[in-house]
């Protein structure tokens, strides 16, 4: 299946941009067609990945839907897409993700709407391009293409803060792109002193990447990785995350929480372990320190927060830690739950964003010590609520549980990390997580009603109902049969793997797992 | 000189003649619009004539001219530039009480001065065409004459520009006591038979800071905030544009044919303006409240953007900091082009506040400036994009670390003077103030100092660039493959650097 053309991940990727085109000739005043064809175009997109996803071969190890297109000759740069395990995982979540978050939308963005759903349709085209370039010039197009919707939708529809929050956003992510960009181009100009051509095409420079002099090699290793880190966000380049979050409309956070940041760590995988093995096994103590102090920092911090949405953005700094030391475990059970955890983490934060969002479109509040006592009043919500939080703390039966006990049991045996104390530390996470979460949890729900007004608050309406069951069933099917998922990113997942640790530049020696 | 050779000259023969033509028009029969359409045939006529000529190229026109494909493109460029600057420049000057017909005339001989640069090979040509080019935008900048700070950047320019001349002329004096010529050719050979002395390099020095002024690098950027504001918007967008195109037009073809890149020292001193250029400009420009100093500023650190690639040397340099001023000329002529089209009578839409919530109120106008400054930003999809991608490559390719994570630094910041003006436009209606204090302290309604409708032309001039914009960003196989052939005739002459230099230099 590997070298013909399949132009079905192309369809994926025009739909919603012919699509977001075609919100543009519709009139602004009618907002409902507008809402209705732009849910329509993702739902679209959504089908079609599962298309996509029936026909997709777990067995192989390569990368399928390959379709190749000379784009820019004179730099031998093409249009090259194709997917693999890891990669439809995320695909499927960017698509289920973004209908799900346009259906949200419909009450809580009132003004332009037009604007909104067509940024929103171009995101989803962004995202989509990221997970599925093969090609390392493509790649940044999307990446950086990517930005510009994004920081739209919070500049426009955020908060009080939302401009400081949009342009920091920017620009951190622009610094550490550019790194990366100069890195793309160093390869390319490298690997021309071999082949004789420039060329960004990533299965070409994979087996470029490993063989690049080790002092230059760290230096490339660095400014992908510190590009990616920025997004992930990995401590201590985290500081954009909370401003954007609490800033960004619910849909948005969503999106943000859900999606982009799993594009850092998808980059990690796809980039800096295959194409760095080296640098990628010096660096990785230190880097999982970092993840480790990630995942406590974030936890403390979410405890002390005032702010709903403040405590689950930090919270993801918490539970982004985890995938960022599950990658560089490089164990194929540590790189299993990584790449596991980073749909759940969309799910289930992808919730909790919403949950905080549809009670805040009533009260307009998302002080914590404004509310309490709320489980008799809107007993539906208190109930998704309980269920968000568990997912994300990870209760065993839930989606959480099954990613964080692969990265922690994998990180436990790591030939890489070579010690129990990683593990350890990134246990008190878990505990930290069922503190931060069951205290919020509490004090919202439970206790005396503390304001008069909340007892007119009203129960989740159907639609809201409908926005949330479809991730409450996967969270569960994650929860109660992680195989059908698994299944999908195993072989992939080892290809990676040996890619790293099977390569004569890799000092470790690592018995055949 | 054959006839070929003349025939050669046909597109400067018919700028300066159109010129004379519209100088007689007006004598008879002074009219605006008949003085437009004449200026834009004589525009058409020179550009076509640029098709004819390229049979029988290459050639030297005595010793001062040399026209090859190099001087051609860049010839094109710069009289595109300047018909666009026309266009605009029509309906602004519509607004203005003036005497308008003379713009035109000045218009012409500038350009003519920028093309001659473009193709000089000796000291004469130099510094004859940098003369006509300078005396015609002394007054082009100064045209509003009721406007005080108009004169004021005039003046500026007048003596600053003058005193630049001067180093040039002292410089080009040192030069020729050492080597004995003023031909490029023949300094080349006298540099290669008996070595660079202290003498040439001073010359050099002195040489590089009437090319720095031009160009507005820092150190010698100074003029460049005040003119860029005191100008009329479409003499601004001529400043930043042709007659910066043809002073590296010509410094380039300068360097390469002596091969510069030998003089270890020339080449510390261009990596010191280049980043000194970088730094200045971004930093100054996030403390601007004015669009005009704003894009001054940034115009300032794309030069310097500019000779990262320049200091890379060989081929790969020449098309890479020629492909970076296409995208830069399209991209400035948009930007200064969105402020003429938007500006009123009494003053042009240059206060930030002037574009406050404009998508809400002009989507298309906004979109178009969203993505201009999208391109000077370096975002993908764009012309600036792959011109930044294209800088790197060069100076990547030649090992220059130190200018690439400068570059880097100063791009990040850049985005955050850049998406000022964006957050600006896309501020929601109801947050817009119905009058807000400008930073000259008068009290500005915002609104009435926007024109009520673009016109025409102006639309038309946005339109194409902008469709330029997007497809030299998303296809730039072609132009690159363009730029290549256009620029062999130099490029072929390009030597890289010495190897270990590079090493020594820049690791």
């Amino acid at each position: 299946m590997y070298m013909e053309n399949n132009f079905l991940l192309t369809y994926l990727l025009l739909i919603p941009l012919l699509g977001s085109l075609l919100l543009l000739f519709i009139n602004k005043e009618k907002e409902s067609l507008i809402r209705w064809a732009g849910f329509g175009i993702a739902l679209l997109a959504f089908i079609l990945s599962l298309v996509i996803y029936l026909r997709f071969d777990p067995g192989q190890s390569g990368f399928q839907f390959v379709n190749k297109i000379t784009w820019i000759s004179k730099i031998n740069v093409s249009y090259h897409v194709g997917i693999d395990g890891i990669s439809i995982l995320l695909i499927l979540l960017t698509t289920f993700l973004t209908p799900i978050t346009l259906f949200s939308s419909w009450k809580s963005i009132k003004k332009k709407v037009k604007e909104f759903t067509f940024f929103m349709l171009l995101l989803e085209v962004g995202m989509i391009g990221v997970f599925v370039s093969l090609d390392l010039f493509l790649f940044y197009v999307f990446w950086e293409a990517m930005l510009i919707p994004m920081y739209f939708i919070i500049g426009i529809w955020g908060g009080e803060q939302r401009i400081y929050a949009s342009v920091k956003f920017f620009i951190y992510t622009m610094f550490g792109s550019l790194l990366m960009l100069v890195s793309i181009i160093w390869l390319g100009v490298y690997a021309a002193s071999f082949t004789g051509t420039f060329t960004t095409n990533l299965l070409d420079l994979y087996k470029i990447g490993p063989g690049v002099p080790h002092q230059i090699q760290v230096f490339m290793f660095l400014s992908f990785f510190i590009s990616f880190a920025i997004k992930v966000p990995l401590f201590p380049f985290h500081t954009w995350l909370p401003d954007a979050h609490v800033q960004a409309p619910t849909a948005g956070s969503v999106i943000l929480a859900g999606v982009l940041l799993k594009m850092g760590t998808y980059g990690i995988i796809r980039f800096c372990l295959p194409l760095f093995p080296q640098s990628a096994t010096e660096f990785a103590p230190v880097i999982s320190v970092l993840a480790i102090i990630g995942i406590i920092y974030g936890a403390l911090v979410a405890m002390v927060q005032k702010d709903m949405k403040k405590l689950v953005a930090y919270s993801s700094v918490s539970h982004l830690g985890f995938v960022v030391l599950g990658i560089f475990a490089m164990t194929t059970e540590a790189v299993q739950g990584s790449v596991i955890q980073m749909v759940n983490h969309g799910l289930s934060t992808g919730a909790l964003f919403l949950l905080v969002g549809m009670i805040y479109d009533r009260t307009h509040t998302r002080e914590i010590s404004n509310y309490g006592g709320i489980a008799k009043i809107i007993p539906l919500f208190s109930f998704a609520l309980m269920f968000a939080s568990l997912s994300s703390m990870g209760l065993p039966g839930l989606n959480g549980f099954v990613g964080e006990f692969l990265i922690l049991l994998g990180s436990f045996k790591s030939p890489v990390l070579n010690s129990w104390a990683y593990t350890i530390f990134a246990a008190s996470g878990v505990i930290f997580a069922a503190v931060y979460l069951l205290w919020m949890y509490q004090r919202v729900v439970f206790g005396e009603v503390k304001h008069q007004n909340l007892f007119s608050l009203k129960d989740l309406e159907k639609r809201e109902i409908a926005i949330l069951i479809p991730i409450f069933i996967f969270i569960l099917w994650i929860g109660i049969y992680p195989g059908t998922f698994l299944k999908l990113s195993e072989k992939s997942t080892n290809t990676v793997i040996q890619q790293v640790l099977v390569n004569p530049n890799t000092d470790v020696k690592v018995a055949k797992q | 000189m054959t006839t070929e050779g003349l025939f050669s000259l046909l597109p400067l023969f018919l700028l300066s003649g159109f010129a004379v033509i519209l100088m007689l028009l007006i004598a008879i029969y002074r009219d605006h619009n008949l003085t437009f359409w004449f200026t834009l045939a004589g525009f058409t006529a020179s550009f076509a004539s640029l098709f004819f000529i390229q049979a029988v190229l290459p050639r030297q026109i005595v010793p001062i001219l040399i026209i090859d494909n190099y001087a051609l493109l860049y010839w094109g460029m710069i009289i595109l530039a300047s018909s666009a600057v026309a266009v605009l420049s029509y309906n602004y000057l519509k607004e203005h009480e003036e005497q308008k017909e003379e713009y035109y005339i000045l218009l012409m001989t500038a350009t003519l001065g920028a093309c001659t640069m473009s193709s000089a090979s000796h000291f004469i040509s130099f510094f004859l065409g940098l003369e006509i080019l300078s005396v015609s935008l002394y007054t082009m900048i100064s045209y509003l004459r009721d406007r005080l700070e108009s004169v004021e950047a005039g003046l500026k320019y007048l003596v600053l520009a003058a005193a630049s001349s001067a180093f040039l002329l002292f410089g080009m004096a040192l030069v020729y006591a050492s080597t004995g010529t003023m031909e490029f050719a023949r300094i080349s050979e006298s540099l290669s038979a008996n070595g660079v002395n202290a003498l040439t390099l001073s010359g050099f020095a002195m040489m590089v800071i009437a090319v720095g002024f031009k160009l507005a690098l820092a150190p010698f950027h100074m003029w460049t905030p005040d003119v860029y504001q005191g100008a009329p918007a479409p003499v601004t967008a001529f400043v930043a544009t042709v007659s910066k195109a043809g002073m590296f037009g010509l410094w380039l073809r300068f360097f390469v044919m002596i091969n510069g890149y030998r003089y270890g020292s020339l080449l510390i001193l261009f990596t010191v303006i280049s980043i000194a250029s970088m730094f200045t400009g971004n930093f100054l420009a996030l403390m601007q409240n004015n669009v005009k100093r704003i894009l001054a500023y940034s115009s300032i650190a794309h030069l310097g953007y500019l000779f990262v690639a320049f200091l890379a040397g060989g081929k790969l340099a020449i098309e890479a900091t020629t492909f970076y001023l296409v995208a830069y000329i399209i991209t400035s002529l948009g930007t200064f082009g969105i402020v003429t089209v938007l500006s009123g009578k009494m003053r042009d839409a240059e206060d930030i506040e002037d574009y406050r919530g404009l998508y809400w109120r002009r989507p298309l106008v906004a979109t178009v400036f969203t993505a201009m400054l999208m391109s000077l930003a370096g975002i993908p999809l764009t012309a600036g994009f792959i011109g930044k991608f294209y800088l790197v490559s060069a100076a990547v390719n030649s090992w220059l670390w130190l200018p690439v994570i400068i570059l880097v630094i100063n791009s990040a910041i850049s985005v955050y003077y850049y998406l000022r003006i964006i957050v600006v436009m896309y501020r929601r209606i109801d947050e817009v103030t119905p009058a807000v204090e400008t930073t000259t302290g008068t009290l500005a309604t915002v609104g009435p100092v926007m024109q009520p409708s673009i016109s025409l032309g102006g639309g038309l001039v946005l339109a194409v660039l902008t469709l330029a914009l997007i497809w030299v960003g998303v296809f730039p196989g072609n132009i690159i493959q363009f730029i290549k052939d256009m620029v062999s005739s130099l490029s072929s002459a390009a030597m890289p650097m010495h190897t270990a230099q590079k090493i020594m230099l820049f690791r």
